[in-house]
């Protein structure tokens, strides 16, 4: 662990040689713990599934799995099912995101107004970004139940009948758009604070200086400068809404009927209630494609965005 | 701006437009307050109904319409979170023990494998650095529920399934790639200088970065490894699909599994949820210096 103190002391250019060897060594020694991890619980288990896509392979049947080619993904491609699912997933997604982006950024930017009380105010708007989906799932679903629920009890006092939040559609999928949106928001306001509070004040002065109008100052001067910060958070959120699982499965368990159902809970039913391994891994490898894609685009940007 | 203020002041020149233009900003800043309290409001009131429930008898939880003032307080469903009914401890508090044994080991197995790795990314010229650094986020980007069904069946295999190890490695594997590019990011921030300099005085490359770069890591690393800890602490999809039984079951699982029956006890939900998101929320609060690089997986930093 602690090799002799004396070895660097006397630099000659053959002991530099040596040092670099050995950073490559202690470089080598010090990554690859990391990535073995990562190899073995993420790519060999992709690898697996990749395998298993092209078979028919079933984890209740004890027989071994047999190829069927590409038929697996042939299948997906052309289920109307499939199409269903990926429908509504991009409803979900762009609704979500839309709705997170618009009220995020309004609260950050009422925020980043205020002099004082700012890091209260932040800290109180975080709560809900914090807890588990599962607490955020349960809670809602107790808050918009339609007999006792809390909304549909102040609703009624506005004069509203009861609404069947999560049992009726349309109103299940905007339960989970408003759900996510709640809790998610927080995420895109924070970012989007840490945006506005990096313009630099002298801009403003100057606007103000030239009279410009509180719109002006807002759409050539604020936008500009938030924009690509807010385009990351945006797309981190595209590709989390993208994924989601937990709060469909809590919330409304994909009903009415399959209405609510998204891409990630379709690929949980087929795997896990309809015992379709090899066609849930197919669906899986094609989602998974679909978030590399997504990620790529994202780190892409990000690198942009640092170096330049 | 202080043109402005200082002419308000003294009220000589009363049609500066300035000074029409700041009236109309007092107005505005009214308005802003207005609607940032109700944004408020908005947001935190789920929060207070779950703290409320957690404290009110039942009749009162399902009191229609809602009760806001006026219920009846109890403890009974912060007791009921700990003790079974007859006796003895209750399968949640086991829960809420296997969530502390699961997310505190994985999140120092990810911190043990990722600030090595980070410190290594950040300090030489690693082939292929972007990468793998790339390759590294974007296993963090995997759909869970694509990735447990192989995981499963691998699992199967070797009897991880249905155990504490099992959730860990999982757990660390997604901890891991986080740590190492929030931790990347803080040893981006020490100047490697330092480093060079302690080994010009005889130290090795292992002794500075011990000595000299780790110390100035360490709220970094702090920060890191309590995000780590969230993360597990929430994990619902693994957490389900990899564990089977009461003892192994981690609490975001079991909190589920109240609402299996025929009957729902909306109050004893409620204060579980309260139980399991103070600890967050405490630990949420000491790294708010940091939330901004946390969410967004070390990504974005002031």
């Amino acid at each position: 662990m602690t090799p002799p103190v004396q070895e660097a002391s006397t630099p000659s250019p053959a002991q530099g040689r040596r040092t670099r060897l050995s950073d490559r060594k202690i470089a080598v020694a010090f990554i690859s713990p990391a990535i073995l991890l990562l190899l073995f619980m993420s790519v060999f288990p992709l690898l697996w599934a990749l395998f298993l896509s092209f078979t028919d392979y079933s984890v209740t049947r004890n027989q071994p799995a047999s190829f069927v080619g590409v038929q697996n993904y042939v299948d997906i491609l052309t289920s109307s099912q499939v199409h269903k699912r990926a429908l509504t997933t991009l409803l979900y997604v762009i609704g979500a995101v839309v709705l997170q982006t618009s009220l995020g950024f309004a609260i950050a930017y009422l925020i980043s107004r205020r002099r004082r009380g700012r890091g209260l105010l932040t800290t109180l708007f975080l709560v809900p970004m914090m807890l588990s989906p599962v607490v955020v799932g349960l809670f809602w679903r107790f808050m918009l139940d339609a007999q006792f629920g809390v909304v549909n009890s102040m609703l009624g006092s506005l004069g509203v009948g009861k609404v069947e939040w999560l049992t009726r559609m349309p109103t299940a999928l905007i339960s989970l758009i408003l759900v996510d949106t709640w809790q998610w928001t927080p995420f895109i306001m924070l970012i989007a604070l840490a945006g506005l509070t990096a313009v630099p004040k002298y801009l403003y002065e100057a606007a103000s200086i030239d009279r410009a109008s509180e719109w002006f100052r807002f759409r050539h001067i604020t936008l500009p400068l938030v924009w690509p910060l807010l385009l990351i958070a945006v797309m981190f959120r595209a590709i989390e809404a993208f994924r989601l699982f937990d709060l469909v499965y809590i919330l409304t368990n994909g009903g009415p009927g399959v209405s609510t159902e998204t891409l990630s809970f379709h690929v949980y039913k087929v795997a896990f209630l309809g015992f379709n391994t090899g066609t849930a891994s197919a669906y899986g490898i094609l989602m998974v494609i679909v978030v590399i894609v997504l990620a790529q685009l994202y780190l892409r940007y990000l690198t942009k965005l640092k170096d330049g | 701006m202080a043109i402005s203020s200082d002419s308000a002041v003294s009220g000589t020149v009363p049609d500066d437009p300035p000074l029409r233009r700041r009236r109309r900003g007092r107005g505005g800043a009214v308005v802003e307050v207005a609607l940032l309290t109700v944004l408020a409001v908005g947001m935190l009131f789920p929060v207070l109904w779950i703290i409320q429930t957690s404290v009110k008898e039942n009749r009162d939880v399902y009191a229609v319409p809602a009760k806001f003032f006026g219920f009846s307080m109890t403890l009974d469903h912060f007791r009921d979170v700990f003790v079974a009914p007859a006796g003895g401890a209750s399968d949640l508090s086991a829960a809420f023990l296997n969530s502390v044994l699961v997310a505190g080991g994985s999140t120092v197995l990810a911190t043990v494998l990722g600030v090595p790795a980070a410190w290594a990314y950040s300090r030489f010229n690693v082939r292929g650095k972007k990468d793998q650094l790339f390759f590294i986020l974007s296993t963090r980007f995997m759909p869970p529920v694509v990735i447990v069904i192989p995981v499963f069946l691998m699992y199967r295999e070797l009897s991880l399934i249905n155990t504490h190890l099992g959730l860990i490695l999982i757990y660390a594997a997604f901890n891991v790639s986080f740590t190492i590019w929030m931790v990347k990011g803080f040893v981006d921030e020490v100047p490697g200088e330092y480093e060079e300099a302690a080994m010009l005085d005889g130290y090795t490359r292992l002794q500075a970065f011990w000595r000299f770069t780790l110390p100035l890591l360490v709220p970094g690393i702090a920060a890191t490894a309590v995000f780590a800890l969230i993360f597990s602490w929430n994990e619902f999809v693994f957490a389900i699909f990899l564990t089977s039984s009461d003892d192994v079951r981690t609490a975001p699982p079991a909190i589920a599994g109240l609402i299996g029956g025929s009957t729902v006890d909306w109050g004893l939900v409620a204060a579980s949820a309260v139980v399991y998101a103070i600890p967050v929320l405490v630990f949420a609060f000491l790294v708010r210096k940091h939330l901004i690089a946390g969410v967004t997986l070390g990504a974005v930093r002031r």
